[in-house]
């Protein structure tokens, strides 16, 4: 239910491009915008999946269980954010799929290659920010969930998905260069609109990986912390 | 009756003369907040408990609701940090051979805490993977080990949330000893079930014990199952043992039954004080 909510969802808003005359500049404006939809799913299951799995531990009390098995943390981590890239591939391939379908896009001057690169390489930023995120709900399992969906919006809010950054208010537009997914929708789009090549977009994807190699340590530090905190004050218990 | 998980969870080397478990001057507080109040206290789960528990021994730990049981059974399973004091698994201490702790131990609480949704099939293949058991191997085991628990293998395709509280403690039990724990903490595992349920999982403790040499510290509430099953009990309360020795030795000295040493040693007016 919830993918078909995504591929409507998905539709909806590279409808929106259709208010446009029709032509060139209608036709790339649609794309502009389903890119933005396909890669917000992408990137927000990145970023959510993690903190969901350990909310749903913590709701269902299993965490206690996963947490006394004697497995290292990391490993754990690992496992988690291994299903959440596999997950968001598959449905955002299914998405593109009926993304192609219904909007009959042409890819002819677009590098995928590139845009995959890209994409490949925002994932490790991404899952960094997901374990930054997971500890909300290890602290608290009802208002940790919430605080997520606040950090969620304000990425999807300042990264540029569905407009361009400049068009944001100067108050708040310096937040859009610490978000990670500012740089891969504009090195995506360059790819897909522009023909932007592998080679001049890999100084992008290096820095996407660079940022990777700066959040998921410090995601993996923060959770270390949250869940000795959690072992001092006895708050993984659900009951008993 | 073999253990499923046993050949698949590294082998920890373990002292044969190592005591089973050792814990000195164990204390854990927590911060509470007063009732309607900003202001917090801090209120003593467990003060000062010293235990010393032989290979192969079953332990009761007998106490009223909010005597610290619990709170002893979580940190004897590395989810808690004392304040103060050590506890040593087979020589290993807990905080700092955890990893090494956790291959030696599981816990079945009082709460069987499963992915609802799920089947117990899948969540026994979640849980026996991440002690590195092979799913076929944990799903053949679970299945004997229920079957010994009184309950239909079929059961195993069934959502948990569709089983009884009583179905649900045995597949805890499976889970726990599946990963083949040489040290078994159960917080209350029988409560809530069916005296034949009861008696079937009682039965089991004892199987587990004579064939698998395990340890076994369990908490109960019930004073024929302390009675029945433990080599020692110790009487808990405030986070203290008050007594600790074997069911005769303590009728010997403090009243005729289990509930006569229980009233004796807690008094009838403490449970739920705190």
């Amino acid at each position: 239910m919830f993918w078909f909510y995504n591929v409507i969802n998905t539709l909806t808003i590279g409808l929106i491009g259709f208010s446009m005359p029709a032509g060139p500049a209608r036709n790339r404006m649609v794309l502009y915008l389903a890119i933005g939809a396909l890669l917000w799913n992408f990137l927000s299951i990145l970023f959510q999946e993690v903190s969901t799995s350990v909310q749903w531990e913590r709701w269902e009390g299993t965490i206690e269980y996963s947490f006394m098995a004697p497995i290292r943390r990391v490993t754990y981590l690992g496992g988690v954010c291994a299903w959440a890239v596999l997950y968001g591939l598959v449905r955002t391939v299914v998405i593109l799929i009926a993304v192609a379908f219904f909007f009959h896009i042409n890819l002819a001057g677009a590098d995928l290659a590139g845009a995959a690169m890209v994409l490949v390489a925002s994932s490790v930023p991404f899952i960094g920010l997901g374990l930054v995120a997971a500890v909300l709900p290890l602290l608290s399992t009802e208002r940790g969930a919430q605080a997520t969906q606040v950090i969620q919006g304000v990425l999807l809010l300042v990264s540029g998905v569905y407009y361009p950054v400049r068009v944001l208010p100067e108050w708040i537009r310096w937040a859009a260069v610490l978000s990670p997914a500012t740089y891969t929708l504009d090195a995506v789009r360059k790819a897909l609109l522009s023909g932007a090549s592998v080679t001049s977009l890999f100084g992008v994807s290096l820095g996407l990986l660079a940022s990777g190699v700066v959040l998921i340590p410090l995601g993996l530090g923060i959770f270390t912390l949250a869940e000795r905190h959690a072992m001092r004050t006895g708050s993984l218990k659900r009951n008993g | 009756m073999s253990i499923a998980g046993a050949e698949f969870v590294r082998p920890v080397p373990v002292d044969p003369q190592a005591l089973a478990l050792c814990a000195v001057g164990v204390h854990k507080s927590f911060r509470e907040r007063e009732s309607g109040e900003h202001q917090w206290r801090r209120v003593d789960a467990v003060s000062g408990i010293d235990l010393a528990v032989p290979r192969g021994e079953i332990l009761g730990i007998l106490g009223p609701n909010g005597s610290g049981k619990s709170t002893l059974i979580r940190i004897l399973a590395t989810l808690l940090v004392p304040d103060r004091g050590s506890v040593e698994v087979f020589g290993y201490d807990i905080g700092r051979h955890r990893l090494l702790v956790r291959r030696l131990i599981n816990r079945v609480s009082v709460e069987a805490s499963f992915f609802k949704k799920l089947t117990a099939e899948e969540n026994l293949a979640y849980a026996t993977g991440l002690y590195g058991v092979p799913n076929r191997q944990a799903q053949a085991m679970a299945r004997e080990i229920l079957e010994r628990l009184g309950m239909p293998a079929k059961k195993l395709r069934v959502p948990l949330e569709q089983l009884s509280r009583g179905q649900q403690q045995k597949v805890a039990i499976a889970r726990a000893l599946l990963t083949s724990p040489t040290l078994m903490l159960l917080d209350e595992p029988t409560t809530g079930l069916d005296p034949k349920s009861r008696r079937e999982v009682q039965q089991f403790i004892l199987d587990v014990r004579q064939r698998h040499d395990a340890t076994i510290v369990i908490c109960t509430h019930d004073m024929d199952e302390a009675e029945r099953l433990c080599d020692r009990v110790a009487i808990i309360n405030r986070g203290r043992f008050e007594a600790v020795g074997p069911p005769q030795e303590l009728k010997a000295r403090h009243g005729a039954t289990m509930e006569a040493v229980f009233f004796t040693l807690i008094g009838e007016s403490t449970a739920e004080e705190r």
